[in-house]
C-alpha cells in the first residue's frame, strides 16, 4: 500500500503539490491520471524520497521509503524509461540494481524473461527503442518482486502490441495482490485496465473513485428515447424532455423503468438507449478547469 | 554497505569507456617509464661511485696538499685570498670570474686519501662563511668573518675554530670521527662544485673552481713533514652526491614522468563516473535503490578510487622496476634509494591517483555537469603541475606546488635535499617544496574538503 499525505510542493513560484493526498491499494490497478504539469512525476518523486515536499508525508507499506532496507523489493518504480547509461547492456543494467539490493542475477534472468527482453539482454541499453527502454524500465521495476508498483507513463512510445502486454501484466500484478499505481495523462490509455482512478489537477486530488462509480456519475443516469409519438411518450414520461422531433431525454430512471412505462402506457417507441459515457468524458468534465497548459483557441 | 559496494562495482566494470580509460591511465604511466628517451654516459660501471661512512654514495674530490699527522695535534692557516671561475652564464660563451657559493677551501683531517673515507674539515665558502663539515653529511656553521682557520686533533674529537685575526680564536665546534686511527692525512683543501643557475626559464650549470692562496701554516704535533705555504686550484666537491642538474643522474621519479596523464585519466572517470547518473537521470535510479546517499557518495569514492589505486599500483611498480633498468642501460645514472623509499614511491602514486579520482568523483557530484566538472578536476590538480613544470618560475611554481592540490607529486620524491650541496633543488629535477607525505596531506585535505561538500549536498539535493 502506498500513502500520500497531505504533500506540498513549490519549485520557485511554481506550486507543483497543493495538499496531494490518496491511497494506493493492494489488489487494484490504480490509475494516475492529470493533465500535463499536474504534478503526477512530482509526487512519485517525493514517494521515492528523491525530491523532498515543503509539507506531507508519504509511506510504503507503513514506512518512509527512505527507511526501507531493500527498497526495491518493496516498491518497484519506474520513473523514466530513458535514465540508462547508453553503452552498459540491459542485463548489466538490471544486475547492478540486483546487486544493490542483495539480489544476484538470477532474479536479473527471471525479469528479462518475463519482460521479454532476453534475446536483446547483451546489447547495450543505448540503441534501444523508447519501447524496449520501457521494458526494461518495467523489468527493473519488478526486479525486488515488490508488494507495490509504480509506473510514470509506462505506455509511452509502446506499440500496441506493447499496451496490450502492459495492461495485461499490470491486471495480473494486482490479481497477485500487489498495489499498482500508473500514471497516464490519456485516460483512454487506462480503460479496461484500471479499477481505480485518482485524478489529479494543479497539484491536488480532484476525483479518488472507483472506474465504475465514475462511469456511472458521467452517463448521470440518462436514458434517450426515439419514439413516432414523442407527445404520447412525454405523458408518460413527465420527467422527459424533448431533444428532437422524434427524441427526447429522460434524466433519473435506468432504461429499464422507462421501457416498462412506455409499454404500461402503450406508447410505440423504436429505441431506448442508456447514454453511455467513455472514461474520457468522465475524465473531461472533471478536469477541465484543471487544465494548465490549454490551447489559446479553446 | 557491502551491496553498494558490489553494485557501484558492477556499474564501473560494466562500462567500457571507464575500464579502457583505466587500462590507458596505467598503460601511459608505464609507458612513459620504459620510454623515457634519456641516454647517458654510465655503462659498465663508468660511475662507480665512492660510499661515504653512512652508505651513502658521495663525491669526494678535491685538491690536496698534506702530509701525514701521528696521533693527536693541530693545524693553523690564513687563507689569504679565494677567487674561482664559474661556467659561462645564460646566453653566455665565456667563463667568468667568481665563486660559487659553495666553493671550499680551508683544512682537512682524513683517514687515509681512499675516495669516501670519514674525514672533518674547517672552511671558507664561496658565500656561505665559515663551516665545520665532517662525513659528507654533516655541516655546521661558524660564526662572521674570519680568514684563519684551526683544526686541532684530540684522539676521535676533531675541533675546528675561525679569527678573524690569527689572534683571537672562536670555537666553531667539535665533531667525533669513531676509529680515527693514530694515522691520518691533514693538509689543505680546495674545490669547487657544478654552478647552476636558473633563471625564469633557463637554467644552466657547468663546472667552476677555486683557487685559494694559503699562508702562514703552521703545524702542532708529530708531521711526517713541513707543509708550505701554497696556492691550490681545485674543482669538485666533498659531500652527498645529489640527482639533478649540479649532481649526477636522476632520481627514480624520473621513472614516473607519466604521472600527471595518468592523472588526467583519473579526474575524467571520476567525475563522469558521477557526471553521467545526473545527466541521463540515472542517479534517481540509484538514489531509489540505495535512499541512504551517504552510502552511494562513498561507495563510489571507494570503487571509483579503489580501481585507480590498484591500476596505479601496478602501473608504478612496473614503470619504477623496469623503467629504472631502462634507464640504467641506456646509460642514464639513477641514484639508488632504500626499499622503503621505492615502496613509499610506488604506493604514494596509486594513492595519489586514487585520491585525484575521489576528488574528482566529489566534484562530479558537486557540479554535475561533466564538462565543468573535468576541467575544473583537471586544472585543479593536473594544470598546477604542468606549469611548475615548464613555465613558471620556480617561485610561482613551488608556490603552486605548496598549496594547489598538485602539492602531493611530493610523494614520489626520492632525490633527497641537503642544505650544504649545491644543486637546483627544483621540481623538474625532482625535488619538491614539500615533504613526500606533507604534499600527499594537502591533496588528503581538498579532498576532504570537496567529499564533505559533496556528502552536505547529495543528502540535501532534490535529486
Ligand atoms: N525540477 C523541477 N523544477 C521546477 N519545476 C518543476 C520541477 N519538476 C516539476 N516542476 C513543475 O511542477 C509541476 C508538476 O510537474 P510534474 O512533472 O510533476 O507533472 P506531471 O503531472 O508529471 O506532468 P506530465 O503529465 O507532463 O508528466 C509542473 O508545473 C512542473 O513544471
Ligand atoms: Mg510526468
Amino acid at each position: 500500500m502506498i500513502e500520500v499525505n497531505g504533500l506540498r510542493k513549490r519549485f520557485g513560484p511554481q506550486l507543483a503539490l497543493d495538499g496531494m493526498t490518496f491511497k494506493v491499494e493492494p489488489g487494484k490497478v490504480t490509475g494516475f491520471v492529470g493533465p500535463n504539469g499536474a504534478g503526477k512525476s512530482t509526487t512519485m518523486r517525493v514517494v521515492l524520497g528523491l525530491d523532498a515536499a515543503d509539507e506531507g508525508t508519504t509511506l510504503v507499506d507503513g514506512q518512509r521509503y527512505r527507511q526501507l532496507r531493500q527498497p526495491l523489493c518493496v516498491l518497484g518504480s519506474l520513473l523514466d524509461a530513458s535514465a540508462l547509461q547508453p553503452s552498459r547492456t540491459a542485463r548489466d543494467h538490471l544486475l547492478w540494481m540486483a546487486h544493490s539490493q542483495g539480489l544476484t542475477g538470477k532474479r536479473v534472468d527471471a525479469v528479462l524473461g518475463q519482460t521479454g527482453l532476453t534475446g536483446v539482454a547483451k546489447r547495450r541499453a543505448g540503441g534501444f527503442s523508447l519501447g524496449m527502454r520501457q521494458r526494461l524500465g518495467i523489468a527493473s521495476a519488478l526486479l525486488g518482486d515488490p508488494r507495490a508498483v509504480m509506473l510514470d507513463e509506462p505506455f509511452n512510445g509502446m506499440d500496441p502490441e506493447g499496451i496490450v502486454w502492459v495492461r495485461g501484466l499490470l491486471r495480473s500484478l494486482a490479481a497477485d495482490g500487489r498495489a499498482v499505481l500508473v500514471s497516464s495523462h490519456l485516460m483512454s490509455e487506462l480503460e479496461d485496465v484500471a479499477d481505480h482512478v485518482i485524478i489529479v489537477g494543479r497539484g491536488k486530488v480532484i476525483a479518488d473513485t472507483s472506474v465504475k462509480d465514475l462511469l456511472t456519475s458521467a452517463s448521470g443516469g440518462r436514458v434517450n428515447v426515439r419514439s413516432q409519438d414523442v407527445a404520447a411518450a412525454l405523458a408518460a414520461l413527465p420527467e422527459g424532455e424533448p431533444t428532437g422531433p422524434s427524441t427526447l431525454t429522460v434524466t433519473g430512471m435506468t432504461a429499464e423503468a422507462v421501457v416498462a412505462r412506455l409499454n404500461g402506457h402503450g406508447v410505440p417507441f423504436s429505441e431506448v438507449s442508456a447514454h453511455r459515457a467513455s472514461l474520457e468524458d468522465a475524465y473531461m468534465d472533471l478536469t477541465r478547469e484543471a487544465v494548465e497548459y490549454r490551447g489559446v483557441s479553446s | 554497505m557491502m551491496r553498494q559496494l558490489r553494485a557501484e562495482w558492477t556499474k564501473f566494470r560494466t562500462v567500457r569507456g571507464w575500464v579502457t580509460g583505466m587500462a590507458l591511465a596505467g598503460g601511459f604511466i608505464i609507458a612513459f617509464g620504459l620510454f623515457p628517451g634519456m641516454q647517458g654516459t654510465c655503462t659498465d660501471n663508468k660511475c662507480k661511485l665512492p660510499t661515504g661512512p653512512q652508505g651513502h654514495l658521495v663525491t669526494d674530490r678535491f685538491e690536496f696538499a698534506g702530509q701525514t699527522l701521528d696521533g693527536d695535534g693541530s693545524l693553523t692557516v690564513n687563507v689569504t685570498s679565494m677567487t674561482g671561475e664559474l661556467p659561462p652564464g645564460p646566453n653566455a660563451e665565456q667563463p667568468r670570474q667568481g665563486l660559487t657559493p659553495w666553493a671550499k677551501a680551508g683544512l682537512i683531517i682524513k683517514d687515509g686519501t681512499k675516495a669516501g673515507s670519514p674525514y672533518a674539515a674547517i672552511m671558507l665558502t664561496g658565500s656561505h662563511g665559515v663551516r665545520l663539515q665532517h662525513n659528507y653529511l654533516y655541516d655546521q656553521a661558524g660564526a662572521g668573518a674570519a680568514s684563519w682557520l684551526r683544526l686541532t686533533r684530540a684522539g676521535d674529537a676533531i675541533t675546528g675554530e675561525q679569527s678573524a685575526d690569527g689572534t683571537h680564536w672562536t670555537k666553531v665546534g667539535t665533531v667525533v670521527l669513531k676509529g680515527l686511527p693514530t694515522k691520518v692525512q691533514a693538509g689543505l683543501f680546495a674545490t669547487s662544485p657544478q654552478h647552476s643557475e636558473a633563471s625564469a626559464l633557463l637554467s644552466s650549470s657547468g663546472p667552476s673552481s677555486v683557487t685559494a692562496t694559503f699562508r702562514q701554516v703552521s703545524q702542532q704535533g708529530s708531521w711526517s713533514g713541513q707543509l708550505e705555504e701554497t696556492e691550490l686550484t681545485g674543482s669538485g666537491d666533498i659531500g652527498p652526491l645529489v640527482s639533478g642538474s649540479s649532481g649526477l643522474g636522476v632520481s627514480v621519479t624520473q621513472a614516473l614522468a607519466g604521472t600527471f596523464l595518468g592523472l588526467v585519466f583519473a579526474i575524467v572517470i571520476g567525475t563522469t563516473y558521477v557526471t553521467s547518473e545526473y545527466r541521463r537521470g540515472l542517479m534517481r535510479t540509484t538514489f531509489s535503490a540505495t535512499p541512504r546517499r551517504g552510502r552511494v557518495l562513498a561507495a563510489k569514492a571507494i570503487v571509483a578510487g579503489g580501481a585507480t589505486f590498484v591500476t596505479g599500483l601496478v602501473a608504478a611498480t612496473v614503470a619504477v622496476v623496469f623503467g629504472q633498468k631502462m634507464l640504467r642501460d641506456n646509460g642514464v645514472f639513477v641514484h639508488p634509494v632504500t626499499t622503503a623509499t621505492e615502496v613509499r614511491v610506488i604506493v604514494g602514486t596509486a594513492a595519489l591517483l586514487a585520491l585525484c579520482t575521489v576528488f574528482g568523483v566529489a566534484i562530479g557530484v558537486l557540479l554535475r555537469r561533466s564538462a565543468l566538472a573535468v576541467t575544473i578536476g583537471v586544472t585543479g590538480i593536473v594544470l598546477p603541475y604542468i606549469l611548475a613544470m615548464s613555465v613558471l618560475p620556480d617561485g610561482a611554481g613551488r608556490w603552486l606546488l605548496s598549496i594547489s592540490p598538485a602539492a602531493a607529486f611530493a610523494i614520489q620524491q626520492s632525490a633527497v635535499e641537503y642544505a650544504h650541496v649545491a644543486n637546483n633543488y627544483i621540481p623538474t629535477e625532482g625535488f619538491f617544496p614539500l615533504s613526500p607525505w606533507l604534499g600527499f596531506a594537502v591533496l588528503a585535505a581538498w579532498t576532504a574538503v570537496a567529499v564533505g561538500l559533496a556528502a552536505v549536498v547529495i543528502s540535501r539535493r532534490d535529486a
